[in-house]
């Protein structure tokens, strides 16, 4: 299927940083690789360049198929193209891989060059600030000084809102959806149960089970259908399954009863098959540290003192891992220093999983802010 | 492109409201409009005195039309109260032709007046001669600024004049100033009660 408005065929491609990273946590990477897609063409004078963060899942492949037989596109393909809400006949539009991520970028299943082995649990734990001091390297890297916009939703958010503190001169507009200022315990809670799924599995291996020729799938698994809980509402779920019964009747046992049961065991199968365990558990640790203004005794409004930015925050009305209340908070930070900021609160259904959706109100709102956006030359 | 798109796209015919709204407002101030439609208010000011705005709208496409138009907008729902504004943080706070469709009219009034060091306030005038003359008819008011049918109207705390100095009288609250006009966008000095159509409030705490 041919459609004008798709990046069409897409590659990923590496780049190498020989520097060292300074880390948050004191560890210092001596040096990484990042993988990364881009989509559209940077102009003459490299002022339209847009950068998406990912969530705890996502990865470099943002847009498009690697060939025609792809039976889907990168994980926000409906955002991304010529004519998308975020247009790449405008803009320059880069996704890569976080560090700790397992799509290519350095992390646990890749390999150190120091022992020729994998990384496994040796790989540091890394944080929304390094992942953007990492980001900033792949902007240097692409002669980048300064981007249009940077995007996220969730995590990806966190990184939009980090870009701002951590280099204001070098980012012009931050888009932060169905994010947060920092996790709620609740929110945290949740992320340990996950762990733990995983760190009790007995093919863990304390983060080593590569070099045992297994992987820690049970724990994953349940990680992950947990996760896909959190990620909808009462509402959609109750729409999208109820109380359906997979085979009509009750069948008395501990198969599955429960389209519901179907879905997650499904998502969660799938899940353990493609991810890393210890990715998993680095990005929710990246998630639960996050937390801007606890270097001002919990002033967010201090916090955010730094941020030069214009803003447009986005929440969902029925997300309640990343509810809209958290993003107020963070518009509150952004109006009580006079910041450019708008803020929409969009009408949905389907939970945190809203922000991934092609809804048209929504999407109608993305492709408004982005269509202000100035950039220089000719795209 | 944009220039263009933006003009097009707001309202650009000659307001009276607006203009007297901009007499109010000191150049460069930090200006808050409350129900503030696609933007226009904030976009003329923007363009006449400088002014730093923020809208806030509850409407989908109001939304879109204020990031249309580049405005500042954040979309929430005044009857829940200004608690995502510090107090005082703005110069002026402005709610113009939506304190009739506002339920909590108190509480709104108030919050403005917490939020913003002034506080602009504009209603039409139910006790403009028009409406009483098609009250003394039988019949509900519908007029230039009174568009709705009974059974259709966003608004649910109509007031006169009369009634709205009484309320900022029993709610320590300071007229500055006030301007009353007609249909037409004219002032009126004499019986403003029975010949102004559109009341306009510049308000200060006591």
């Amino acid at each position: 299927m041919s459609d004008s408005t798709s990046v069409g065929i897409v590659a990923a491609q590496t780049a190498h940083f020989s520097e060292p990273l300074q880390l948050k946590s004191g560890e210092v990477l001596p040096q990484f690789d990042l993988v990364y897609e881009t989509y559209g063409t940077l102009n003459a004078d490299k002022s339209n360049a847009v950068m998406i963060c990912h969530a705890l899942s996502g990865n470099h492949h943002v847009a498009g198929k690697y060939n025609e037989d792809d039976k889907y596109p990168g994980w926000w393909d409906n955002l991304i193209g010529p004519g998308r809400p975020l247009d790449t006949n405008k803009f320059f539009v880069i996704g890569l891989n976080n560090l700790g991520g397992c799509h290519g970028s350095s992390g646990p299943s890749s390999i150190n060059p120091a022992t020729s082995k994998p990384w496994g649990a040796d790989f540091p734990l890394v944080t929304v600030e390094d992942w953007v001091a990492s980001q900033a390297r792949l902007a240097d890297h692409l002669g980048i000084k300064q981007l249009a916009a940077v995007i996220g939703g969730s995590l990806g958010g966190m990184q939009a809102l980090q870009w701002t503190l951590a280099y204001p001169e070098r980012v012009r507009h931050s888009l932060v959806i169905a994010s947060a200022p920092n996790l709620t315990a609740q929110n945290m809670a949740f992320n340990e149960v996950a762990r733990q799924a995983i760190i009790t599995d007995p093919e863990f291996y304390g983060g080593d089970y590569y070099s045992h020729g297994v992987v820690p799938r049970r724990g994953l698994r349940i990680a992950r259908m947990l996760g896909h809980i959190t990620y909808l509402s009462d509402d959609a779920m109750g729409e999208k399954f109820g109380r359906k019964l997979r085979d009509g009747k009750i069948k008395y046992s501990f198969d599955v009863e429960f389209e519901m049961e179907s879905y997650l065991r499904y998502q969660g199968d799938k899940f353990a098959g493609e991810f890393d365990a210890n990715t998993y558990l680095r990005m929710t640790r990246a998630l639960d540290y996050f937390d801007p203004a606890v270097e001002y005794n919990g002033d967010l409004t201090a916090a955010l003192a730094k941020a030069k930015a214009k803003f447009l925050v986005v929440s969902f009305t029925s997300d309640w891992r990343f509810s809209p209340a958290r993003s107020r908070e963070i518009v509150k930070a952004l109006l009580d220093n006079e910041l450019a900021v708008s803020y929409a609160e969009v009408t949905a259904e389907h939970g945190h999983d809203a922000f991934l959706m092609p809804d048209p109100h929504y999407h109608n709102i993305l492709r408004t802010y982005l269509q202000n956006i100035e950039i220089g030359g000719a795209a | 492109m944009n220039a263009t798109q933006t003009n097009s796209a707001l309202n650009t015919e000659f307001r009276q409201d607006f203009a007297i709204i901009a007499d109010w407002v000191k150049l460069g101030s930090k200006v808050l409009d409350l129900g503030c439609g696609d933007g226009s208010l904030l976009n003329f000011l923007r363009g006449s005195l400088d002014v730093r705005g923020y809208g806030v709208e509850k409407d989908d496409s109001n939304v879109i039309s204020c990031m249309h138009n580049n405005i500042n907008v954040i979309q929430m729902d005044l009857e829940s109260g200004l608690s995502g504004f510090e107090a005082q943080s703005f110069d002026v706070v402005v709610l113009s032709q939506t304190l009739q469709a506002m339920h909590n009219t108190e509480g709104i009034v108030q919050e403005m007046l917490r939020v913003g060091r002034e506080a602009i306030v504009t209603f039409p005038n139910f006790g403009y001669w028009r409406h009483r003359i098609q009250l003394i008819a039988g019949q509900m008011p519908v007029s230039e600024y009174l568009p709705y049918q009974w059974y259709d109207t966003p608004n649910v705390h109509l007031c006169t004049i009369h009634d709205f100095d009484e309320f900022c009288v029993n709610h320590s609250i300071r007229v500055k100033e006030r301007r009353v006009l007609t249909d037409d966008g004219r002032p009126v000095s004499f019986m403003p009660n029975m010949l102004g159509s559109l009341a306009m409030y510049r308000l200060q705490s006591r």
